[in-house]
């Protein structure tokens, strides 16, 4: 009797409880399918729009129909860019360069906040925030001082670098590591200071430390500063327009608005063929690594 | 396996001295544990040992050799920490012979000390595991995998169960006394738990403020303490300590506790006291047990005095009393079918002969 007496009793104010939180969860979900609702079509209508013009043919494009919808799709812009040598050295030229930078600010960047992180030397702590203030200076105030260095170091040495491709592997690491140091401190700073004690216990050498436990650990970390490394060398448009001039020096961007737009023409089909294959890298890349870069995040990695 | 000496070894963070300069001699085969509060150094002198720490003075050899600046690889040592540091991204045999693969041993001999050490932990299902599939016991247990796979000459423990909660704390604490007693390995143990300290060690070291306050085995600790600290710092519940004086009362050396309790000394006691000067201010300490409820056939040096109860705590196995002697919270233990009731009087007797007399201005115990 006892027993279901209370059982009586408690059950009902547990659903009330239940219940009540329950809505309270449904209007905060409400909400939030509502506002990233917004936010997707506010964030996905550029692309729609491109994507839409790229089907077109130019004499449609420039036609008084309406704009959001393709009367007479083609897929001639983008037989016509891929066909094209030029657009294929644009695109070639965009991928050696990010390939490199990402290469060369990984090895600087990984060693650099593991070294800043952990071996405790004299100024380490002001460089640290040095690094990180070399990032806060603008492109749009490096580029001048920036190009007459080269021109100063072509003249010293004869060595032109201006206007030439592989230039942008010396200029973009200046945005690039900067930003990654950063954030790889952070992440290996994460790390709890046992682990490498053990690993140096275990008898192993500092490098060995950080390929062998620190690298593994953050590999969230070392993703997301790789993601973020290409994505501005992929879409840097300030420093290639003024470091490369010749056509088949371009990369993508500044290849894209120099030979497309011809004095006041703008062949807006290709424009916009281009602007979306030139998206396709980075979308792919992070289509790959977001997977694992939230699995990692999710996993808990460095809790020991 | 070796023997560990430490030779005036002093550790100094800019102005502030952690460690004032230890002299410790650990045998070979030895477990010693250093205990002491949070602060007073053992953890430092402990990361001396592994090499994780520089010595600014003097000197520590392991096995007869000098390694004040050898680094800790080179020091053939192993360590388990607080929060175990076990690799995230390594499976539990991975963990376990990382250090082994680092020195490129063959793959058969790995494996065989591997199989070894889980079978020894009791963990061999869970090798195959990522640490974070496994519960604070385990990850404890793969720890000491480790460092037992490495078979080095000291083994150093830095607070290792104090992640665990009490009944696992229990457990791992028989578990590495196990180890001990089927590998022999020198141990270096770090815990501020004197309970942890008093069960596993062979001999204690008792550390507070960057000194040691005393050396000794288990029991020697409990019933010989040098000074003040250590006698309060060893036996839980603490040992009492109230302000006493001599007092000559017939030809007889006395104790005055307060103006109406006053007990014979036993003549051993009475022996051993009899240079001190009657002036001198004391400190009687007294262990929780050595109060207990009178028996009408008291044994010689057990003496009844009265006291009104302020709290009781029953245990089961017996009761905690405690009461106020001139403005000290004192406590005893009772028979738990003795009568004892919070705010009643009770007639309750000290065991002198277990009793401890300092001197209140140097602690030290006489």
């Amino acid at each position: 009797m006892t027993s279901t007496a209370v059982i009586d009793k408690s059950a009902p104010t547990r659903t009330v409880k239940l219940r009540s939180m329950s809505r309270d969860r449904t209007w905060a979900l409400r909400w939030s399918y509502f506002f990233l609702t917004l936010f997707a079509i506010f964030a996905l209508i550029p692309p729609l729009y491109m994507l839409i013009t790229s089907l077109k043919t130019s004499a449609e494009i420039s036609a008084a129909t309406n704009p959001w919808w393709v009367y007479h799709p083609t897929l001639s812009n983008y037989v016509e860019l891929l066909t094209s040598n030029q657009f294929l050295t644009f695109f070639r030229n965009s991928a050696l360069v990010s390939i490199f930078v990402v290469t060369i600010t990984m090895l600087i960047s990984v060693p650099a906040a593991f070294a800043l992180a952990r071996m405790r030397f004299w100024g380490s702590a002001t460089l640290a925030t040095g690094v990180f203030l070399t990032y806060l200076i603008p492109e749009t105030l490096l580029f001048l001082p920036l190009f007459k260095m080269f021109v100063v170091f072509g003249d010293m040495t004869g060595i032109q670098l201006i206007n030439k491709w592989y230039v942008l592997l010396i200029v973009y690491p200046t945005l690039t590591v900067p930003f990654c140091t950063w954030i790889m401190i952070g992440y290996f700073a994460s790390i709890p200071k046992e682990l490498d004690e053990a690993a140096i216990i275990d008898g192993a050498s500092w490098f060995q430390t950080l390929t062998r436990i620190f690298i593994p650990v953050a590999l969230p970390g070392l993703i997301a500063a790789t993601i973020f490394a290409f994505t501005v060398s992929w879409a840097q448009f300030l420093y290639p327009l003024v470091f490369t001039t010749s056509t088949d020096q371009l990369v993508l961007p500044v290849g894209i608005i120099t030979t497309l737009i011809k004095g006041d023409v703008f062949a807006w089909g290709q424009i916009m063929t281009g602007a979306l294959l030139g998206a396709a890298p980075p979308l792919i890349i992070y289509a790959f690594l977001m997977d694992y870069y939230i699995a990692g995040l999710t996993a808990g990695a460095t809790k020991g | 396996m070796a023997d560990v000496t430490l030779r005036k070894v002093v550790k100094r963070y800019d102005e502030v001295e952690a460690v004032r300069g230890i002299d410790l001699d650990i045998a070979d085969h030895e477990f010693v544990v250093l205990v002491g509060p949070s602060g007073c150094g053992k953890s430092t002198t402990l990361r001396m040992i592994a090499g994780l720490e520089d010595i600014t003075d003097g000197d520590i050899m392991i096995g007869g050799d000098v390694v004040n600046d050898v680094p800790p690889k080179d020091r053939d040592i192993a360590m388990v920490f607080q929060n175990y540091a076990l690799y995230p991204h390594m499976t539990v045999a991975e963990n376990m012979s990382f250090g082994l693969r680092l020195k490129r041993y063959p793959k058969a001999e790995i494996k065989t000390r591997v199989d070894e050490a889980a079978r020894m932990l009791d963990i061999v299902e869970l090798v195959d595991r990522k640490p974070k599939q496994l519960s604070g016991g385990q990850r404890q247990r793969v720890a000491m995998g480790r460092a037992i796979v490495r078979n080095p000459k000291v083994f150093l423990f830095d607070e290792p169960l104090s992640n665990l909660d009490a009944k696992l704390r229990v457990q791992m604490r028989i578990e590495i006394k196990k180890v001990h007693q089927k590998v022999r390995t020198t141990t270096v143990y770090v815990t501020h738990d004197q309970i942890e300290a008093m069960t596993l060690a062979d001999r204690v070291v008792v550390m507070n403020n960057g000194r040691i306050e005393q050396v000794g085995t288990p029991n020697e600790l409990y019933h010989k303490p040098a000074t003040r600290f250590v006698a309060g710092f060893i036996g839980s519940p603490a040992m009492n300590f109230m302000t006493c004086k001599l007092e000559d009362v017939g030809g007889k050396m006395h104790i005055r506790l307060t103006d109406s309790i006053i007990f014979p000394l036993p003549p051993a006691r009475a022996e051993r006291y009899k240079t001190i000067s009657r002036t001198d201010k004391l400190l009687l300490g007294i262990r929780p047990e050595h109060i207990t409820e009178a028996s009408p056939h008291p044994e010689p040096g057990v003496e009844p005095f009265d006291v009104v109860l302020d709290v009781i705590e029953p245990m089961g196995m017996e009761t905690m009393i405690y009461f106020i002697m001139e403005g000290a919270e004192i406590c005893g233990r009772v028979n738990p079918n003795a009568d004892a009731r919070a705010g009643a009087p009770m007639r309750l007797a000290m065991d002198l002969n277990n009793m401890h007399l300092l001197n209140e201005a140097s602690g030290a115990v006489i």
